[in-house]
């Protein structure tokens, strides 16, 4: 055989199935939106042939954060809020791993919050969806931080009484950040695209996704879903395109150039219509793990030569 | 004492120079003027000389505490000996102060043994500030009036005439004047100060020579006493370090390369050591954003294939106990250490304490067995890093070790570590996972299962903290729920028939056996070997693994006819009004082998935030032994 077939029967080998992602069987309720978010990521698995033993799905705890147990690569589902630093250790130990989190407006946004916020500013190189369905839904509908004003649940029994955090603007606003973009369960087609954005960044990747809860809030995104020009279309030859068969649907765009923060900061802000596509890019801040691991050079010689000459500077000779 | 006196000529006043078995010094002064410095150096020299030495710091609580205060007194505490040192010991013989103030604390403490020499600093009585002079007079007659023997030394004036700012430097002097006392090697002290200032300008060094020569200038010239503690040069090298310098050689020496950590005293200046280390043997400190953040990253990076080491104190190990909890549930290997601190809540940040065995051992909802060692010395907190790692990854388990306030700063010499290849952590198995092998393959004898790692081909799974199923699906069976607590229980056990079962300190049987856990090895030895002296049927048993406990334990309790232990934590007064046998909450180590062994263990403790005397020890079991049934 020729190297070039060689090369072609690897490739061919490689080559993956979206069943080849596949893990156990969604046990999410009928209608749920994560359901678009894992078909998302396991197409884009399939397209950017990555290899399952190379990667990693980490999650918290609630709804969204089951996700793992549904994709055939390695997974940890960890503790409520934890995601984060579980995810950051994970890359530094191992920064050739493609590292996902998984998270939800409570586990991100409420518990994990601190872990969020400090998360984009060490900005490793991680995939981040935020599944934002606005309640809590693991617990049987308590108000999330990202319910809106108002949102009946069983803890606001009058409704919400605070106005609803916007994650989207909170990333922005914080030192580092890299790659800001939203999308929403109803559209695949943009949801896929705007994944696949965030997975190539190089940086801390957020995606919030807005995601229907067919079971505790299931209107809350009614009006958006049916009137397409509540929605806004964010493109840019450097963002995402709208393909021609969605432009006709999704008349309402805005061009946007991704590396725009302010601009972007004033999209984000924007609850209706409805932005989706990417609203920040920036490659070139640094990733906490380069930094950190740069030059880093650990053989047993090394830690043998240089605990000797600790030793040497502690030592009291007879 | 020892009456071994020699009359030199030539000076102002007769020296008699008597020879002692050991003493405690303490140098105290404000914050800043270089008293640990001081007394660091006095303790390295001795060292050197083949004395045996414990120092340990005396830290104020603030970073920058007023000038001339008790609060802000900070100091050194040395103890050299003929022998080796393995604690603080007891009250001080001699006391060095640059102010009266700073002296006080330790005198309202308890901390001065009575008849006690003080050198005072003598400015203060000459000061413009009329209430400098009334508090320095006032001081000062007291400590007369108490018998205590002052002697007034113009320490500043005396360095004034070599420096001009003598506040940097009167460290140096004084230095000098603990040479004089101690009769010890001025070539060595010479080294020491090029040593400490090493990275300084030659001019930096000579000017500190000289006080140092000045400060044994004077005393020879002008103190009418010294001393001299016979040393044995010791025939192998030792290392002088403390604690948590000993903890962050450990993490490298055990080939743990990542460190995931959030600042809290007294534990922080072992993470400040590693990350200076780490430059140079390869590996990373991260400073979380908050405990919790420092343990999740720990455990992912262990998840990963490490095995990663958080480094906390109380606070901080409460906050990571959900964390922990989740290693221990989806047995992922990783190292804890708790430099235990005053508690509860805020508590004591820099006093020591033992009171978070417990929480260690039973620690994080539902059950969550890890292993809990406790380091008893300084050479410990070094060999049990390297222990600790190992363990963690055979058994896919969490380890706890302990230290605490005392160990974190007190320094004593120890064999110099040789270094062994063995030491450190294999390297990630990327290897594929042979077909139908599971991730919690659970042994059926030792609960113990493979470690499968993100990069293995084959391998792949969604661990999880939901309870689990051998292929880590999960799983509300009941049966698979019982399966998994059993294998994680089990764990321990297999640990257990590894253990050598513990050594008895003094002969196997007798009166009372004493027993204790961390930092109060040396102590508690001492006390037994003095009493022993006394003819007294005492013996003592320190035990490092606290969970699982080694094999062996309850016989050796069984041989004695009283057991208590002694540790630095709380257990009610039975003397109290309210306490009686069924209400007493006994301290956690008498509390635990109690119900293990169903052994009557009693218990004393101390929690001073100081380190237990062993001069208190020893009138608590001289008390005890006078009881009854110990007459004959």
């Amino acid at each position: 055989m020729s190297t070039a077939t060689v090369c072609l029967s690897h490739l061919l080998e490689e080559q993956r199935a979206l069943e080849d992602y596949q893990g156990g069987i969604p046990r999410w309720c009928k209608g749920c939106g994560d359901n678009a978010i894992l078909a998302a990521v396991q197409r884009l698995c399939r397209d950017e042939g990555l290899r399952p033993e190379k990667t990693v799905f980490v999650s918290g705890i609630g709804c969204s954060s089951r996700l793992p147990h549904y994709m055939r690569t390695y997974g940890f589902h960890g503790i409520h809020g934890r995601a984060f630093p579980i995810a950051e250790g994970i890359k530094m130990a191992r920064p050739d791993l493609h590292v996902f989190v998984n998270t939800g407006d409570g586990d991100c946004c409420s518990i994990g919050a601190a872990h969020w916020i400090h998360a984009i500013r060490y900005n490793m190189n991680i995939t981040v969806l935020l599944h934002d369905n606005h309640i809590y839904g693991l617990t049987k509908k308590q108000a999330s931080p990202t319910s809106p004003l108002g949102t009946k649940s069983n803890t606001t029994p009058r409704g919400a009484y605070l106005d609803a955090l916007n994650p989207l603007t909170v990333t922005l606003g914080i030192q580092n950040v890299s790659f800001v973009a939203q999308a929403v369960d109803w559209i695949p087609e943009s949801l896929y695209h705007i994944v696949t954005a965030a997975f190539r960044h190089r940086g801390f990747s957020f995606v919030r996704v807005l995601q229907r809860c067919p079971e505790f809030v299931g209107n809350m995104f009614e009006t958006w879903v049916h009137d397409p020009q509540r929605m806004l279309m964010v493109t840019h030859e450097n963002g995402v395109q709208v393909s021609p068969a969605l432009q006709k649907i999704y008349r309402n765009q805005r061009v946007h150039d991704p590396s725009d923060i302010h601009r972007a900061r004033e999209i984000a802000s924007g609850e209706d219509p409805i932005p989706v596509g990417i609203l920040y890019r920036n490659p070139e801040v640094p990733c906490y793990e380069d930094l950190r691991r740069a030059g880093m050079l650990r053989t047993a010689g090394a830690i043998k030569t240089s605990l000797e000459a600790e030793f040497d500077k502690f030592t009291v000779w007879p | 004492m020892n009456a071994a006196v020699e009359t030199m000529g030539s000076r102002r006043v007769a020296k008699k120079v008597v020879t002692l078995e050991e003493h405690v010094v303490e140098i105290m002064s404000d914050s800043g003027e270089g008293a640990q410095k001081c007394g660091q150096s006095f303790g390295s020299i001795a060292a050197r000389m083949g004395n045996g030495v414990w120092t340990v710091e005396i830290i104020p609580a603030e970073i920058q505490p007023p000038a001339r205060s008790v609060a802000g007194a900070s100091g050194n505490r040395i103890r050299i000996g003929s022998k080796r040192v393995t604690n603080g010991g007891d009250e001080a013989d001699l006391v060095i102060a640059f102010n009266e103030q700073v002296l006080l604390g330790r005198l309202n403490a308890g901390e001065l043994r009575p008849g006690c020499i003080i050198l005072l600093e003598s400015m203060w009585g000459d000061s413009p500030d009329p209430k400098i002079v009334r508090q320095y007079v006032e001081t000062r007659d007291r400590l007369l009036e108490e018998g205590y023997r002052v002697h007034e030394v113009p320490m500043e004036n005396e360095c004034r005439k070599l420096v001009s700012d003598p506040r940097k430097g009167k460290n140096m002097f004084v230095l000098g004047m603990l040479c004089n006392l101690y009769s010890l090697d001025m070539d060595l002290a010479r080294d020491q100060i090029a040593f400490i200032f090493g990275k300084k300008a030659e001019k930096v060094i000579r000017s500190n020579v000289a006080l140092l020569e000045a400060g044994h200038a004077w005393a020879e010239e002008n103190l009418e006493f010294g001393f001299r503690v016979p040393a044995v040069r010791a025939t192998e090298p030792q290392l002088v370090i403390n604690g948590n310098t000993a903890i962050a050689l450990g993490v490298v020496a055990s080939g743990m390369d990542i460190c995931a950590m959030y600042p809290i005293t007294p534990a922080t200046s072992a993470s400040h050591y590693l990350s200076e280390m780490f430059e140079r043997s390869g590996g990373i400190v991260h400073q979380a954003e908050d405990e919790i953040a420092a343990c999740a990253f720990a455990i992912g990076a262990s998840y990963a294939g490490k095995v990663a080491v958080t480094i906390t104190s109380g606070p901080g190990y409460s906050l990571k106990q959900e964390a922990i909890g989740l290693a221990v549930m989806a047995e992922i290997p990783l190292v804890v250490v708790n430099v235990q601190r005053g508690g509860p809540s805020t508590g004591q940040p820099t006093k020591s304490e033992q009171n978070d065995l417990f929480t260690t051992m039973f620690g994080s909802h539902g059950d969550a067995p890890k292993v809990v060692i406790a380091a008893s010395s300084i050479e410990d907190c070094f060999y049990s890093m390297i222990t600790a790692r190992r363990i963690a990854e055979t058994f896919n388990m969490v380890v706890v070790v302990l230290s605490d306030a005392s160990l974190a700063t007190a320094q004593q010499p120890f064999p110099r570590p040789q270094f062994s290849e063995d030491w450190l952590a294999p390297p990630i198995d990327q290897n594929p996972v042979p077909e139908g092998a599971k991730p919690y393959d659970w042994d059926p004898i030792t609960g113990l299962s493979r470690r499968i790692v993100p990069g293995q081909p084959g391998g792949m799974h969604t661990l999880t903290g939901l309870a689990h199923d051998r292929s880590s699906r999960v799983a509300y069976d009941p049966e698979i729920n019982e399966q998994g607590m059993h294998a994680r229980s089990l764990k321990l056990a297999a640990l257990q028939r590894m253990l050598a079962p513990p050594k008895v300190f003094g002969d196997e049987e007798g009166d009372l056996l004493v027993v204790g856990w961390g930092s109060t090895k040396g102590a508690i030895e001492e006390s037994v070997e003095r009493l022993r002296a006394e003819g007294h049927k005492v013996s003592s048993l320190h035990l490092n693994f606290l969970q699982p406990m080694p094999g062996g334990i309850k016989e050796i309790l069984q041989r004695f006819k009283q057991v208590m232990t002694v540790e630095g934590n709380w257990s009610d007064h039975p003397d109290d009004p309210l306490i009686d046998e069924t209400n007493r909450r006994y301290s956690a180590l008498a509390t635990l082998l109690r119900a293990r062994y169903l052994v009557d263990v009693d218990c004393w403790t101390e929690t001073r935030g100081r380190p237990i005397k062993p001069g208190s020890i020893c009138n608590e079991l001289r008390r005890r032994l006078a009881r009854e049934e110990f007459r004959r």
